[in-house]
Formats: C-alpha cells, structure tokens, sequence
C-alpha cells in the first residue's frame, strides 16, 4: 500500500537528474515512460523507498500522470512503499533454496533481529523478508541486500550471524558496495 | 569430455574483459558475420542450426526470425529476455556475469541479422550486479567500434541498453517484458498480433533467450551445420541446466543433449550423485513449471528406455508419465523431501507471481495455494487432491499467458504421481507434522529387474 501519512516534499539533487537525463536518452523520441522502471530504482537507492511525494516528483519529470507511477509501483515487488531498515534483507523462499535449507535461515533472521518478517529494527538498521526465486537456486540458501542487491550464497546460521556483525560495524561509516 | 560452446572459456583469468575474450577468438563471429554475410545468410545459419529456444518454451530461433515483418521504415527491435526467475533456473545469471561478451557479441550478430538498429537487454531488477557488469561490457564494446556508429567500418549501427526490471517472474513472458520495457505493469498481452508483427512500441520485434542469442556466436562461427552435428534428432547442440537440490555439485554444466539424464545425475563431470548419501526421490528436469517426476521415470522411461536430456526424450510419455526440458533448470529432491510442501511452496509461488489479469489464475493459484496449505499442516481431506486437479484442469488452458498453465502443471503432476504422500498427509495427519513420508516406492524400478 501506498504510504500517505509521510508527506515530507522531495527535491532531487542534480546528481540523480542527471542519471535520469542518461537514462532518458536509451529510448527512442517519445518513448520516455520506458524510463520509469530504472528511475524508481535510482529514487529508491537514494532515498531508501518511494514514499508518494517522490513518485509525483518521477510523474512530473516524466510528464506522466501520478497513477501511471503508482500502478507500476505496487505492481512490482522490488519497489519499497514503507521506509524500510538501512539494511533490508532478502532471502529466497522458493523450492530449491528450501530443499538446501532457506527455512531455517529465515527462522535464523527472526531470532537474531527480533522481528518479524516486514518489520523494523528498533535501531533502523535492518528488516527482513522472504521473496521468491532470485535465480542462485545452486548456491543456496541465498540473501540479497539493496540497493546493489549484493549477494550472499550458501548461507549457513553463521554465515548470517557474521553478516549481521559486518554490517552492524559498517554501519554509518560507508554504504555498502557492488560485488567487487 | 563433451564439447562446450558457450562455457568453454569460462575459467580463463579476466575473460570477463574485452581483451582476453578477444584474445580467446571472442568477436570473430561479428566480423565474420558484418564483413561476409548478408542479415538473411545469418539466419539462414541460425535454420540449419536447429538451435530452438533456451528460455523455456523451444521454439525454433531461426523459424522465430523469419517470421519477423519488415515493413519499410518502421524500425524493429531486438529484445533479449534476461528475467531469469523460473524457480530452478540461473545459467543466465552465470553467463552473464562470467562471460558477458558472448552475450554482447551475440546480440550484435543478432541484431544485424534481424536489421535491429537499437536492442535490449532486460534483465531482472534484482541482477543489478549483472547489470553493472553489462554495460560495462558494453562501453568496452563501443570504445572498441563493435557498437555504435559504422560498427567495423561496415556501416551498420547499433547501440545496445540494458534495461532493468521491478521484481516480477511475469515479466518473463515475452509481451509481459515488452509491457514492461515500455514503463507499465507487466501484463501479458493478447496474442495476436504476436511481436514479431507488433511487439515493442508496436514495432516488429524478437523476443529471445540470452542463452539463445549466445547460442548465435558458435553457430556463426563453426556454421549451422556444425552445431547441428552435435545432439540428437530435433535436439542439437549445447545447452546450460543450472543443477539444484540434494546433489553434491549443484552449478551451471553445458551438456551435450543427448547426456543420459541418469549419467547427468549420478557423473562426477556433472551433479556427482544424491548429496549426503541419501537416495533419489524425484526430479523437476526444466523449472518449476513442469512436470516433477519420482526417480524411476526421471531416468528411465514409462516404455523402459533410458530417458535422456533431449527435448523429446523428457518430453517422452507426455503428461502421464513425461516431463519437458522447459529452460534446463534441474532440481533433484532426495528421499527426505516431502513432495505436499515443495508443491505448495511452488504453487504460492505462482499465486505471489500472477498478475491479476485473468480470473482463473488469479483466482486458482489462490485456491491451489489454500488447499495444499492446508494438506501440508494436517487439515486436509481426501477429496482435496481430486479438487486441486480439478481446480488446475480449470485454469489450464483458459488464460491469456501460459503462466497459468505453469501453475497447473506441478500441481497436476505431484497429484498423479505421488498421490499416496498426499493422502498419508490426510490419514496421518500428526505423524505428518513431524516426519516425511520418506521414499516409498519411488525409486522402484517400473519393471522388475530380471535376475540372471
Ligand atoms: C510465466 C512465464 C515466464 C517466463 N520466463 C522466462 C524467462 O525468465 N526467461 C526467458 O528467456 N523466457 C521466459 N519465458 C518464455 C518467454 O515467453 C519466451 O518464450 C522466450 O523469452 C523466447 O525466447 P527463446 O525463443 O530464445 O527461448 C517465460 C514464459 C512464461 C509464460
């Protein structure tokens, strides 16, 4: 569901314009609404979540009509309509993860972070949820974390544990990067 | 040791980059194609090829590009469909991020082929790494004249963008990706007009695979025939299966078809075997989304002969005793896997992924999710299986994509062959809370073995 209650105005610096103008320019005369899907994920990465400002914001840049990014935002899963933890973690659910284990971890998660799936942490540093198949059905269990989606395979109880140290010590002094 | 096409270089040191891919003779089939053949030789290459198409449903790809409509000055498009999120399914992801060359190198052979002045490359949102490495790839590409302007001095352009998706299997329908590459909800289309008349922005367009269109550089390098001599019958050539499950290697291999599927399983060059000791319970042979199999008619056929990994010979029996290679992914299920909860975590897998055009998807995935729920935690009833088939038999058929009938398939099949696990769920319903159903019968031989 879309969040109406946090209004705050959004302004977006010329940095993100300016990867909105690259991205723009992949399509041909007049076919600028093929750039909403990359834009909202820029918006996101930015901002951690697409709150309705921002999404009206991306319609007027666009010349769309607010509905045109609503519909697109709920429709796809990837796209955070509530503000989330710094960290959103994202284990696969589906088949061969569960035949290797992904159950397990996610119970794993719940108790480490003492919330349930969707929620929170009271520092703001992480939420969790399972989602479906992310195609490393032979690496599993697998996790992913936004906004460059970084992988993490063959997960194991303490493989998780030491990610949740990593990340709660890096936490502040820099954003998590690529696969690199 | 089988031949490799596409994965044969994938342990050089920085064949990522464009300067050891060359070195390893990457490229040679843009030259070879651009410099000293004509757009229609090329597919008349990927014809004699009998390449078919490796994203699921192998269509022939030479086939699929001649029917492509070439109206006078309407621009046509070439799409390749890297959504990848078949539940079981991950070669794509692997060659795109060990090789990504072959992929730009086939969508240029591709696109030249199909008269394609700009392409796309959709890839799932959540291979955001993948993307990186893509268009990296790609500005190495450009810097190198292989795209943009006067590609090699020949005068053919082409630029190349990769576009990034939302996070919905859908989109990997074919008019659901175009649907989405023009900035909407992924909501397939009505067919026809199908996309080679009217697909992207209504222009013409080919919609293909990324190991299909990777498939493209070895078949213009060795040429269509050569490909051809390798697999079985209306089965050629080389093809990826992402290998899951209880096996002790699962990984992407490049099988030649026509491997055994038991040779597959059992080889120390592929799975190498049942993880843990255990044994063989069953196997899904081409993604979620066709029909699982128990082991006895995973690796030998209802008639008794070896099943092998060919289009035909999983497809052997058709729905009452056979499967389908769908997109190669392999998932083995050992004899501790109860069959009620992986067919109820697939089928709210298809519920979570339908997109809410059509009714009897949407409605039945939601019911076929419902009544396996209730099975897997001991609140079913014996009649529920004949009501999960009879809901299935419903939606096959009767909506606008086939993900309804992706949905279908697993749901019907686990019924038809493990109908026992299923009622023992119902008549145990507390043991089946705290243990499985274990291997049963399904590991035995359809014919006795003859004892000499
Ligand atoms: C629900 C659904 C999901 C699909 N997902 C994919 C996918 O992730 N990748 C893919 O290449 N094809 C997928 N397909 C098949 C495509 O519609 C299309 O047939 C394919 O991209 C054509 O390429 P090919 O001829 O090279 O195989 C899917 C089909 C359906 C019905």
């Amino acid at each position: 569901m879309l969040s109406v209650t946090q209004n705050e105005p959004v302004e977006f610096a010329p940095t993100l314009l300016a990867k909105f103008a690259d991205i723009v320019g992949r399509y041909p005369e007049g076919r600028h609404k093929s750039a909403l899907l990359p834009i909202l994920h820029e918006v996101q990465a930015h901002f951690g979540w697409l709150s309705v400002p921002a999404m009206d914001q991306v319609a007027s840049y666009l010349k769309l009509e607010p509905i045109e990014v609503y519909e697109v935002a709920t429709f796809y899963t990837m796209y955070f309509l509530q503000p989330q933890g710094k960290y959103m973690l994202e284990v696969c659910r589906t088949g061969p993860c569960c035949l290797v284990g992904a159950e397990r971890i996610m119970e794993h998660l719940e108790d480490r972070l003492g919330v349930k799936e969707g929620e929170v942490t009271a520092d703001g540093l992480f939420s969790w949820r399972g989602v479906e198949c992310l195609a490393a059905c032979g690496f599993g269990p697998v996790l992913q974390i936004g906004p460059e989606y970084t992988f993490y395979e063959n997960l194991t109880e303490e493989k998780v544990d030491e990610l949740l140290t990593n990340l709660k010590n890096n936490a502040g002094s820099q954003p998590l990067s690529a696969n690199s | 040791m089988a031949r490799k096409l596409l994965l044969a270089n994938i342990n050089v040191p920085g064949i990522n980059t464009l300067e050891v891919y060359r070195q390893k003779g990457g490229y040679r089939a843009v030259e070879k194609a651009l410099k000293t053949m004509t757009p229609d030789e090329v597919v008349e290459e990927v014809k004699k090829s009998g390449l078919r198409g490796r994203g699921g449903a192998g269509f022939p790809t030479g086939m699929k590009w001649s029917f492509l409509a070439k109206p006078e000055g309407v621009p046509r498009y070439l799409v390749c469909n890297g959504d990848e999120s078949e539940p079981g399914t991950f070669k794509d992801r692997f060659l795109m991020t060990y090789i990504p060359h072959a992929l730009i190198e086939g969508m240029i052979v591709s696109s030249y082929a199909l008269g394609a002045k700009v392409s796309y490359i959709y890839v799932r949102g959540e291979m955001m790494p993948q993307i990186r490495i893509l268009e990296k790839a790609i500005a190495e590409a450009k810097a190198a004249g292989l795209l943009g302007k006067n590609i090699l001095g020949t005068g053919y352009d082409l630029e190349l963008y990769v576009q990034p998706g939302g996070g919905a299997y859908i989109c990997g329908e074919e008019t659901a990706l175009l649907e989405s590459l023009e900035g909407k909800r992924g909501n397939p289309r009505l067919k026809p007009p199908f996309p080679a008349v009217s697909g992207l922005y209504g222009s013409p367009t080919v919609v293909n695979n990324v190991e299909s269109i990777a498939a493209t550089v070895p078949i213009i390098n060795d040429g269509g025939e050569e490909y051809a001599k390798i697999g079985i019958e209306r089965s050629t050539g080389t093809k990826l299966i992402s290998a899951s499950g209880n096996i002790n290697k699962p990984g992407v291999y490049e099988i030649e078809l026509g491997v055994p599927v038991e040779e597959f399983i059992y080889s120390d060059e592929y799975c190498g075997g049942i993880a843990n000791g255990k044994r063989f319970k069953a196997m899904v042979a081409g993604g979620s989304s066709v029909p699982i199999l128990p082991a006895n008619l995973a690796t030998k056929t209802a008639k008794g002969e070896s099943r092998l990994m060919t289009y035909e010979s999983l497809a052997d029996g058709g729905f009452v005793s056979g499967s389908s290679m769908g997109s190669g992914g392999f998932i083995v299920f050992d004899e501790d896997q109860c069959i009620v909860r992986n067919t109820w975590n697939f089928a709210r897998f298809y519920h979570h992924e339908s997109c809410g055009q059509c009714s009897p998807c949407r409605e039945g995935t939601g019911w076929m999710e419902k009544i396996l729920h209730r099975l897997e935690y001991g609140h079913g009833s014996f009649s529920d299986m004949d009501l999960l088939v009879d809901v299935s038999k419903k939606i096959e058929g009767n909506t606008i994509c086939p993900l309804g009938d992706a949905s279908a398939w697993p749901v019907a099949s686990a019924i038809r062959h493990f109908r026992d696990e299923f009622e023992w769920h119902v008549s145990n319903r507390e043991e089946s809370q705290i243990r499985n159903y274990g291997l049963a019968h399904y590991a035995d031989p359809l014919e006795p073995l003859v004892q000499s």
